[in-house]
């Protein structure tokens, strides 16, 4: 008599649908952010009320562009910092297809990031959601734009000596009709962040703090992704509706996330169908106008 | 019309309803035109922030299942290389237009030049083959237009259409012919059920069919090397197979992509061979040699990738040399001399760029080549 062979039976995952199971076991490390926001894009995505086969999703290159690849949905893996260029003719093609960015830091605001501001400006109707790890860690963990002054990554061994960027800040004033920021720990009010941002019409944003314990937290004496998440979660402050001009990143006192931003503006294939229908007024409007004085 | 302006109404007949682009000398009559006219039509025009960002958008529309077309000049065409490849890679139609200016760098923007052949042919990083057409005159602008968006579709990658200042900027007569002698083939759809579709299992010919977005396939695109899954594989194996067949999808079907034209080739001795304006210039010295009695023939090259290499291997034998002009200082030629293999001479008529050259400069070529050989 053979002893019987025990069976191993792995629990089904509550997203299996939404996946490529079959490219299982995915490159991120353990502790990395990107698993839970990664999840949060999926259960944004059921939650949108998009059937499946109108969602499409475009990524560029780093770790964050990895998702493209592991999601069952017509999927885009483009070159490093052209993801959104690339959504935006995939959008105007087909205008009845959601489509979500999603990017790393350094993919989107650093080689991509004349990409955003345009994209932005124009109102291209896409959802972007921004991975900030605070540096490149496909790579090894080099300085980014969204590196603080003063923390340490491989090309910034004494400290990083550059001011980086506010993310939601600069898509709020390149005209994004939605923009919010919560940290990976967030995962309700970050799911509900995405959902809202793929039902908005127009350019919406969202960026999710997320911790890379094995690139950038190690040379900052951040311990593992739990020690990360902890400091995240400690320092964190709602602060829904303000200016994203004051939504600082002070990792020293606060981090202030929340939804900052949820305007009405048409979108650019709004503007082009205007324009095209020749109704419009002269450019500029040349009527008498009285000059004013100084105030 | 001039050509730049032939190109576009060349897309438009073909079903082109995408153009992304930028504006730069001498191409933007081309954007210029196709910003009036798509919303005619029903198409889009986008003017991009750069042309790594047009290469881009129209690979996404492209996918998105629109033909779509971008259109620009040395700089931007060094900035387009990058999205090229991936276009390459994930076996993307598209037309890319270039109408050649005098460089290296910034070089001379209002005047001509052939000297991107080898960028066209090179220019994105890794080995890949490439389609690349020569249109010498605005009616070829138009109808070399539609054939780019055909092999494009047909062949799944970016065509590139090698245009140059002379020829975008020159006005000629262009017929426009009615819409039932116009051919235009469509990308190969794939017939496969959801579950069985695999985006990159190829057909003989070594054709994948294509699953344009939104059509329920889910397919997962990338330029990272990868299998027939579409999934990205790091391994020597894949990315032999994967350039295998991105190579010979080109080779073995060139019978089938190349086209060129002859004048005067039956009993001629020397052969000049040329490609875009530059066979204007040829024809004329070929003719003035044939009225002085020297017997002087030309190959017109309409496509120049891939290289016709059987026609110059057939065609060096039977004449004395042959002779190439082109505004450049040798590169078309390095491909010429190859091709010939030793079996007659093969010299260059070479131009740095700034004008055309002279049908009496390549005269003098093919009557030095005469004296040559006697």
């Amino acid at each position: 008599m053979s002893p019987q062979k025990a069976k191993m039976t792995v629990p089904p995952h509550p997203m299996d649908a939404m996946l490529r199971t079959d490219r299982i076991p995915h490159i991120w490390c353990s502790g990395c952010g990107i698993g839970t926001s990664f999840g949060c894009v999926m259960a944004a995505i059921q939650k949108s009320g998009y059937p499946l086969e109108k969602v499409a999703m475009v990524s560029g290159i780093g770790c964050t562009g990895r998702m493209a690849g592991y999601i069952k949905l017509d999927s885009y893996h483009t070159t490093h910092g052209r993801a959104v260029p690339f959504a935006t003719g995939l959008k105007i093609a087909r205008p009845d297809v959601a489509v979500l960015v999603v990017s790393g830091d350094g993919d989107l605001l650093a080689i991509g990031g004349n990409h955003f501001i345009h994209a932005a400006r124009r109102n291209i109707d896409i959802t972007v959601v921004c991975v900030n790890n605070l540096n490149y860690g496909m790579t090894g963990g080099q300085q980014a734009p969204s590196t603080p002054f003063g923390a340490k990554t491989t090309t910034s061994t004494i400290g990083c000596p550059e001011e980086p960027f506010n993310f939601c800040h600069l898509a709020a004033a390149c005209g994004a009709t939605y923009v919010a920021r919560w940290t990976s720990l967030h995962i309700r009010r970050l799911t509900n962040s995405i959902t809202e941002a793929m039902q908005k019409r127009g350019f919406s944003f969202v960026e999710i703090l997320a911790p890379c314990p094995t690139s950038f937290g190690r040379r900052n004496k951040m311990g593992n992704a739990l020690k990360t998440l902890k400091f995240y979660h400690e320092r964190s402050v709602v602060r829904n509706d303000i200016d994203p001009k004051e939504a600082t990143l002070d990792f020293n006192s606060n981090i202030v996330v929340g939804k900052f931003v949820d305007i009405e503006r048409p979108t650019f294939l709004d503007c082009y169908s205007l324009v095209n229908k020749k109704q419009l007024g002269d450019w500029p409007n040349l009527g008498e106008k009285t000059p004013q004085s100084e105030k | 019309m001039n050509g730049d302006e032939a190109c576009c109404e060349g897309a438009l007949a073909v079903g082109c309803r995408f153009f992304a682009g930028y504006p730069i000398t001498p191409a933007t009559e081309v954007a210029e035109r196709m910003s009036r006219r798509l919303p005619e039509v029903g198409g889009v025009y986008i003017q991009m922030e750069d042309e790594l960002a047009s290469m881009a958008a129209i690979l996404g529309a492209s996918w998105g299942g629109v033909k779509s077309m971008t259109s620009t000049s040395g700089p931007g065409f060094s900035l387009m290389m990058e999205n090229i490849g991936l276009g390459v890679c994930t076996e993307t139609p598209c037309v890319v237009c270039n109408v050649q200016r005098a460089g290296p760098s910034t070089g001379l923007p209002t005047l001509v030049a052939q000297g991107d052949m080898m960028q066209a042919r090179w220019g994105a990083h890794g080995h890949y083959e490439i389609i690349a057409v020569a249109p010498s005159s605005p009616q070829e602008m138009f109808d070399f237009t539609i054939w780019a968006f055909n092999l494009s579709e047909q062949y799944r990658l970016p065509v590139l259409i090698m245009a140059d200042e002379v020829v975008g900027h020159m006005n000629e007569r262009v017929t426009i012919p009615t819409e039932d002698k116009i051919e235009i083939i469509e990308r190969r759809k794939t017939k496969a059920s959801y579950d069985d579709y695999l985006p990159y299992r190829a057909d003989a010919d070594w054709i994948a069919p294509m699953a344009n977005c939104a059509e329920g396939y889910h397919p997962h695109i990338t330029g990272l090397t990868h299998d027939e899954r579409g999934y990205p594989v790091m391994d020597a194996a894949t990315q032999e197979k994967m350039i295998t067949r991105l190579v010979r999808k080109i080779r073995d079907n060139s019978d089938k992509i190349i086209r060129y034209d002859e004048m005067f080739m039956d009993d001629a001795e020397v052969a000049v061979v040329a490609y875009g304006i530059s066979v204007r210039s040829a024809k004329g010295a070929v003719r003035a040699a044939r009225s002085k009695g020297v017997k002087a023939g030309l190959i017109k090259l309409d496509t120049v990738w891939p290289f016709p290499e059987k026609l110059i291997r057939g065609v060096a034998p039977k004449v004395r040399g042959m002779i190439m002009p082109e505004i450049n200082f040798g590169q078309m030629v390095l491909e010429l001399e190859r091709c010939a293999g030793g079996a007659c001479k093969v010299k260059l008529v070479p131009h740095a760029g700034g004008a055309i050259i002279s049908p009496k400069t390549i005269l003098g070529a093919i009557e030095d080549m005469i004296k040559e050989a006697k």
